[in-house]
This record gives C-alpha cells, structure tokens and sequence, in this order.
C-alpha cells in the first residue's frame, strides 16, 4: 500500500476499508474484497503499476464502470482493483477515416453522443451503454441489440495500446485494418483482462443509418413470438434486431419506463429495420404480416423518434430494472441455436420451478442469445443464490447440449469459470492457457476468470476432467 | 429469549432496508452523478452510497466511521440518480435516512453544534431574524466585507466571503396577502412564502401571486406558517424537520384551497415528502400525506392548469436550467418548459445539461466549498456556451449559486425565477 501510494501519489490510490468495501462487487452477483484500489490517469501510471506488481507478485484486476455481468472486475484472489475512471477521454476523431481513438474508461454512449454531430455512431450497444466503458467492452467483446446485423465489439475495434504484466507497453493493430501476422487484437477483444490491460483504443466509427422502423408486437405465448422469429429470418428478412421479452419482465419494465409494452402479452418482440430509406417500409410490411400470421394480439410501428427511444429504454433498462421483483437477480447469457427457442424457454420455466425461483426473460432473440433473469432474495439465507446458481447450470448445459455457448455477451468471468469444461475439451483449454501463458506468464493479470480454479471448481465433476 | 444483536444504526431514521433492496447495482447512476463526475470514486456515486449505508446493515462498517459520513456529506442530494434508475430507488430518502444518523453517532465538535443551532433553529424557522440577517450581510457585502474576508487569509473568513457572494444585491420580503383573481375564478389557492424566498425573494413571491391572479387563481393568506424544513432534512435533522412540518402542516389546514403553491423547488420536494417524514407519528402521518397531496409547484399548477391570458413580448435569448428538485425530486419536466415557450418574443435555446445540479443543493456550497465550485464550473461553460442573455429557473439555492458563478467569471448573464419572467411579460402586454 505504502509503496503504491509512493509510486502513483496519494490522489491515485485508494486503501481505507470503507473505499475497498465499495470495489468488491459489479452488475452481478459474486463480490471480493481487493487489497487496494489505483485510479491511473495515463499509461505511463499504468505501466508503473505493472511493473510495481510484476515485482511484488500482486495480482492486477481492470475494472471500468462495474456494470459487469460476470464478476469480470472482482479481484476473486485479491490484489490491486485498477480503475479506469479517469482515463475516459477520447483522444482523437478522426471523421475522414471512420476512427475514433479513446482511452478504456469513456463511457460507450458518450463516443456515439461526441460523434453524432458528424453523423456517425459507434455500432455495439449493449444494454447498459449509458454507463459502461470501452475498456470494458473490449474486455468482454461486448454485444447489445443490434450485433445481429452489425456484429460484436471484435468487429469494431482496430487497434489497442496494451500494457502487459511486466510493464511493457505494446500497441498493436492502428487505424487501418491488418491482415498479416497473428490477429492479436482479436485476441485481446474478449480476454477479459487476463492478457493484459488495454490503454487506448482504436475504434470504428460508422454512419448513421439514413432511417430506421421499430415494431413492437405482443404474443398470447413466448411459443408464437420465438416461431415469428424463425418465420421472419427465414423469409430473407435481416433486421438490426430481433429482442424478446416474457411477461414478468414486461412488468418491471413497464413499471419503469411507461414505454407501453402491452401487460397482458405473454411474450413479446422488439424488432427494427434501418439503413437507405427505401425499402424499409416493405421490410416493415412483411414483418408485420409475419407477426399477425403468427397470432400476434398487437402490432405497433414506433411513430417517431421518441416513440422508438422509449420502447429501447424499457429493453435496455430491464435488467437494471430487475430491483422492482426482487432485490438480486442471476442472469445467464447462454447461446443456441434460434430454431430451439421454444424448447429451452421451456426448459428455462422447468429450472425455475424446479428451484422454486421466479425467471424472467429479456434476451437477444435475433442471435439465439438468451438472458434468463433468475430472481433470488439473498436476504432470506445463502440457499438462495445456491438455488439460483443450480437453475442457471441447468440451463447453460441445456445451451451447450443444444449446439450452443454457456456466453453469448457477458463474458466467463469468475461466474462461468467452472462451467468452461461443459464446452471445451481439455485440450481446447490447454491451448487457451498456452495463450495467456504467452502474455502473462506469471498468471498475474485478473487470475481466477475463464479458466476453471481447483479451488472454486473442485464440485463441478466435470470441471475436474479439464485438468 | 434470545438475544437480539444491537441495531447498527441508532434510530429509526435509519435508510431503509427495503428501499436499498430495490438497487440491482447495476451502475446506471453513476454517469449521472455529479460527484462521482469530478471525483471518479465508487464512494461518491449513489450505488456506491447506498452500498455503503447496506455495509453499515451488514455490520461490516460502524454507523460512526469517518468514511461513512465523508462519502454521505459529499452527496449533493440532487437525486439525478432516481430518474437514471430502472428499478425505481428512492434514493433522496436514503440518503437523508443516512444522515440523520450520522449526526446522531458521532458527536459534532462545539463549533459546528452551534453553527447547526444558529442556522436550523434560530435563523431559518424564524422569518424576522432571517431577514435582519440577510439584510445586514448584503449591507456587508455591498461595504466590500468580501474583499475584506479574503484579505484575512483564514479558511473560515473565505468561507464567509464565499458565502456574502453568493447573496444578491439587494432583498426584498413580503407576508402572505390574499389577492383575488381576475376575471372568472378558476381555482384557489394558499402559497408557501418560505425562508429565504421571503426574506430575500420577497419580490418573486409577489410576482407568483401576481401571476396566479392573472390566470384566474386567488390566492389566500395563510399565518403561521414557517420553513418547510427541507435544508434540516438534508442536514439529518429530521426532528426539527419533522417539527416545522407539523406546524405548517396546521397552519394550512385553517385555509381551505385547491392547492398550496411552492415557487422554491427544493421546498415543493421537501413537503410533497411530508407524509414520509411523518410516517412514524400515527397523530400526524395521515395528515401529512393528504397534505403533501396538495402541495405543487407554481410551474406545475400553472402549467397543468393552462394559461388562461397570454402574456406579453418580451426579447431576450433565454435558457432553462432544471432544478434538481423540480425535475429529479418532483419528476416536472415540461411544464416550465411549456410556459417559459408561452411568452411571445423569447428566443429559447436548449442548454447542454440542464438536468444536472449547478452545486448550490442547501448548503452544500457551504459544507463542501470545492467540490461545489467544480460542479459550478461546469454549469457556468454550458450557459455561457449557449450565447442565452438570461437564464431562467424556479429555485432560490440555484438563483444565487448561478448568479454568483457567473458574476465570479466575469459574464454579464441575467439569471432569473421563471415566476419573475412571467411576470415581466404580463407586465409589458
């Protein structure tokens, strides 16, 4: 601690118990408690911290806005929480070659706020892009809605600046998009920090879709709503995004935002169209049709703009509107295949009344990329979270054994370590170490996420085979 | 029996276990914050604060500990959070809940006992006071007692002359009169005069009534009324808030009105929570909240009811900034937006913004001096920004912290009560 506060100053440190207390937990549900807290504020602070870590062995954890959901920032073995708050600048626009560069703790919707006026946006939008960071998308390759046409962060960014555990700083990739040699960036977007901690970031910036048509329709069941899904991909259709939601979640939602989601509807599907302004009305026609032959109660096209910011507001304001249910939630963000979404909502209702817990759904139906929101109260006792945990298992082995992921978006974390094996093959796995082993040999950079740990593994059977 | 554990906090003021259940950490807030804007800490955002006050539950942390009541002291009460917030966390009450037990578990120095007791119990409640002492520091102010203080060099005589900017250059105060409407009457109502709006806003208070009368409203006089209570809230003295509500409380049940009009926001947010503050009191809770019920703001009545005469040209560029109380604490929005458009000849541009708190919030740019400057800061670039002559609001807390940030970096901008506006207009036409 004193060391640090030597090295960085006393303003970039932090060490008090009630300051740690506060950098234990993020968006999700597993919490631990970090030795001390750095707050850089240039790339130089972070390669200082590194090299002071690499010498003292002290494992590093980034953290950005702490909206995670998959325990990602929290420092499971201890050591130094680094948070990027201060370094959300962004750095360059550069409007004639489509880039950004920005520092890892901009907010998301900041950039596409700061580039609007030249008619550009940048493309991920997960839900919580009011308040998360760049840094953490790029650790987590994050989604949102509209991956489906305009797939994930890894397709956005074209160059990071890096400092590995050493204190080495590395800048690879840049404005333009490279082909030779290994696609390092790729591998960074989506490591989680476990690689090494990104400083800078070079994104891409696309312009705006010249119009766009949202359509909200309601279903008697979440059977009709996911067939319409199939229905309307299967016609030729490509919307931007195809967003599903179950009627618990409609409530808290509606509770929230007032965006007129229908209460009644058993399921419903946000959907949106954009691009050239021609044809997007024949898109919106055929959609419709879809929906009606597919016994939809209601059908309604967003008649402007602020009609269609309210229904966005409701889906992406529904996980963080969770807290009117109940007060925790474990959400899961496994992936199938879209023709089994029928069976595994199912599937899901069965887990949740199996472990006498309430689900709720809100998901990216478009990309088979589920969310099911399982509704615990921690206060009532630690078999709580326990039974919640057992249900979410259930549902990412259905995931898997249905040709899909145990994460679509979210990332492993701490949260879906154990749960690697489900997937990979020990090999697979070994060869993912040899990976990391490759940037951080000494297993210091944010231990304890994506690979299984004897430690926290040791009662998942088939997490032991890994080894 | 067994033995129950000891509450952690001392009384049950204590923030809510229900209403902290409600936050999901998600971290939606935090963009929002103005503190955690300039600071960047976990400690000074709202999730942070409320996990903070849920450590203290846990009894992980001491209601007492310096860090507790650090973080709770820097929050601005501005309760931006609420409307950021999905799962719909009452955030203004846990945070005044967090406060009146800080005060309670650990012992004020001396000097800050009676600095509280000179300002919550002599001053405030009492409007002659208040008003011979507002006078006689404008008179300080105007005699360059500022200048003065600062030549001192002491942080406390900084303090002060901090505090003498931030007056006006003159005050007015009026009681309550009744006026009667003109033309047809289309409702009736008693008004709030408030602490400081009447002892220093007097003229404002006079404008509102004007301005009521004009769009068919009569307004009645109400005695005995006193301070809403809403900065010994904030400050954790929730006894003394609770004391002030109750007579007000009485006061205007002797008037019979449609409504009880608040020009000041953070006093309308305050008493439209008077039914929270008295929930525990089962002689006065009821009362409370049929009272609360009535309580609006002059832009909402105004606003909801529709103007029923249009006002007169006025030419000016004019920009509204939102009260945090009137936009976060009582979710009014456009109404003042709507009205502020009503008056023919105004240009009005939108300000980068607005929904932020400028750092006044009570007497935060007394307790928390730099940090409120940082705050000011910003709102003074994003007025000057928009080129406006004149910046409207509905807050005597923002009146004087605007107008002093902008007098203080040297621009010649017109701030003023959207009341006054009005006024102004009716005048001309």
């Amino acid at each position: 601690m004193r060391g640090l506060v030597a090295l960085l100053g006393r303003e970039k440190v932090l060490g008090a118990r009630e300051d740690l207390l506060l950098y234990e937990y993020d968006g999700a549900v597993d919490t631990a408690t970090p030795d001390a807290v750095v707050l850089p504020e240039s790339t130089a602070d972070v390669a200082a911290l590194a090299r002071f870590c690499h010498e003292h062995r002290v494992p590093i954890v980034p953290r950005g806005a702490g909206t995670g959901l998959s325990g990602g920032a929290i420092p499971v073995e201890g050591g130094v929480v680094v948070s990027f708050a201060r370094m959300a600048r962004i750095l360059e626009i550069d409007v004639p070659n489509l880039r950004a560069v920005v520092q890892p703790g901009l907010i998301n919707l900041h950039l596409s706020t700061a580039v609007a006026p030249h008619g550009l946006y940048f493309v991920p939008d997960p839900s919580s892009q009011k308040a998360c960071t760049l840094g953490g998308n790029v650790a987590e390759n994050s989604g949102g809605p509209h991956t489906l046409a305009y797939g994930v962060t890894t397709n956005h960014v074209t160059g990071i600046e890096i400092v590995l555990s050493d204190g080495t700083v590395l800048r690879l990739g840049g404005k333009a998009v490279e082909d030779e040699g290994y696609d390092l960036v790729g591998a960074f977007v989506g490591s989680e920090g476990t690689l090494g901690l990104v400083t800078e970031i070079t994104v891409k910036l696309t312009p705006l879709p010249e119009d766009k048509r949202t359509v909200m329709a309601a279903f008697p069941t979440m059977d009709e709503a996911s067939e319409t899904v199939s229905a309307i991909i299967a016609a030729g259709i490509v919307p931007s995004a195809i967003e599903m939601m179950d009627q618990l979640a409609t409530q808290a939602v509606e509770a929230s935002v007032h965006a007129g989601y229908p209460l009644d509807a058993g399921g419903i599907l946000l959907l949106e169209v954009d691009g050239p302004r021609d044809g997007l009305d024949d898109a919106r026609a055929r959609i419709e049709k879809i929906c009606r032959d597919h016994l939809a109660s209601e059908v309604r096209v967003a008649s402007g703009a602020l009609e269609r910011e309210r229904l966005w507001a409701g889906r992406k304001g529904a996980f963080a509107a969770m807290g009117r249910l109940s007060p925790d939630y474990y959400v899961q963000d496994g992936v199938i295949p879209r023709t089994r979404l029928p069976d595994i909502l199912r599937l899901v209702k069965d887990a949740g009344v199996r472990h006498r817990l309430r689900v709720a759904n809100v998901f990216h139906a478009g990309d088979g990329n589920l969310h099911p929101l399982i509704l615990f109260d921690s206060r009532l006792g630690p078999d709580e979270l326990e039974r919640a945990k057992a249900a979410g298992l259930e549902i990412l082995t259905a995931c898997v054994e249905a040709g899909g992921s145990i994460t679509g978006e979210h990332g492993v974390g701490m949260e879906k370590n154990c749960y690697m094996p489900l997937q990979f093959q020990p090999s697979d796995l070994a060869a993912m170490r040899r990976l990391k082993d490759a940037f951080d040999p000494d297993g210091l950079m944010n231990p304890g996420k994506i690979f299984p740990t004897p430690s926290r593994c040791r009662e998942f059977a088939f997490a032991s085979t890994a080894r | 029996m067994t033995a129950t554990p000891p509450l952690p906090y001392p009384n049950a003021d204590a923030p809510s276990q229900d209403l902290i259940a409600a936050c999901v950490h998600c971290g939606f807030c935090l963009p929002t914050c103005p503190t955690y804007a300039v600071l960047g800490v976990e400690m000074d955002s709202p999730r942070g604060r409320i996990r903070l006050m849920k450590t203290v539950w846990e009894h992980r942390l001491g209601a007492d500990a310096p860090g507790l009541e650090d973080h709770i002291s820097k929050c601005l009460d501005c309760r931006a959070c609420e409307t950021a917030c999905p799962s719909g966390v009452e955030y203004g009450k846990l945070v005044e809940g967090a406060r009146s037990q800080i005060v309670v578990a650990r012992p004020r120095s001396p000097i800050e006992r009676l600095i509280r007791a000179a300002a919550f119990e002599w001053l405030l409640p009492h409007r002659r006071a208040l008003g011979t002492f507002a006078t006689l520091s404008i008179a300080a102010k105007r005699l360059g007692m500022g200048s003065l203080l600062r030549a001192t060099r002491l942080g406390v005589a900084r303090r002060m002359a901090d505090l003498l900017d931030l007056l006006p250059a003159h005050s007015t105060a009026t009681r309550s009169a009744t006026i009667s409407a003109r033309g047809t009457r289309r409702a009736r109502v008693a008004m709030l005069e408030g602490c400081v709006m009447g002892s220093v806003f007097g003229e404002t208070n006079a404008a509102t009534a004007r301005v009521l009368a004009r769009n068919g409203v009569e307004v009645i006089a109400t005695v005995d009324q006193t301070c809403c209570g809403a900065l010994h809230a904030h400050a954790g003295e929730r006894e003394l808030a609770r004391d002030l509500a109750r007579r007000n409380i009485a006061a205007f049940e002797q008037v019979t009105a449609d409504a009880v009009i608040v020009n000041a926001a953070g006093c309308g947010a305050a008493m439209k929570e008077y039914g929270w503050l008295l929930k525990d009191d089962p002689a006065w809770s009821a009362r409370a909240s049929a009272f609360a019920a009535k309580v609006k703001d002059a832009t909402e009545f105004l606003g909801d009811l529709g103007m029923s005469e249009r006002p007169g040209t006025l030419h000016a560029r004019v920009t509204w900034d939102d009260p945090c109380h009137l936009l976060h604490g009582q979710k009014i929005r456009d109404q003042p937006r709507a009205l502020l458009s009503a008056i023919p000849g105004l240009e009005v541009v939108p300000l980068a913004e607005a929904d932020w708190c400028c750092g006044s919030a009570g007497t935060y740019n007394v307790t928390q001096p730099d940090l409120a400057r940082s705050i000011l800061e910003r709102k003074v670039a994003n007025i000057v920004r928009t080129g406006a002559d004149t910046v409207v609001t509905a807050n005597p807390g923002c009146l004087m912290q605007i107008q002093s940030g902008l007098r203080q970096a040297g621009h010649k901008v017109r701030v003023v009560h959207l009341m006054d506006l009005l006024d102004e207009a009716y005048r001309t036409g």
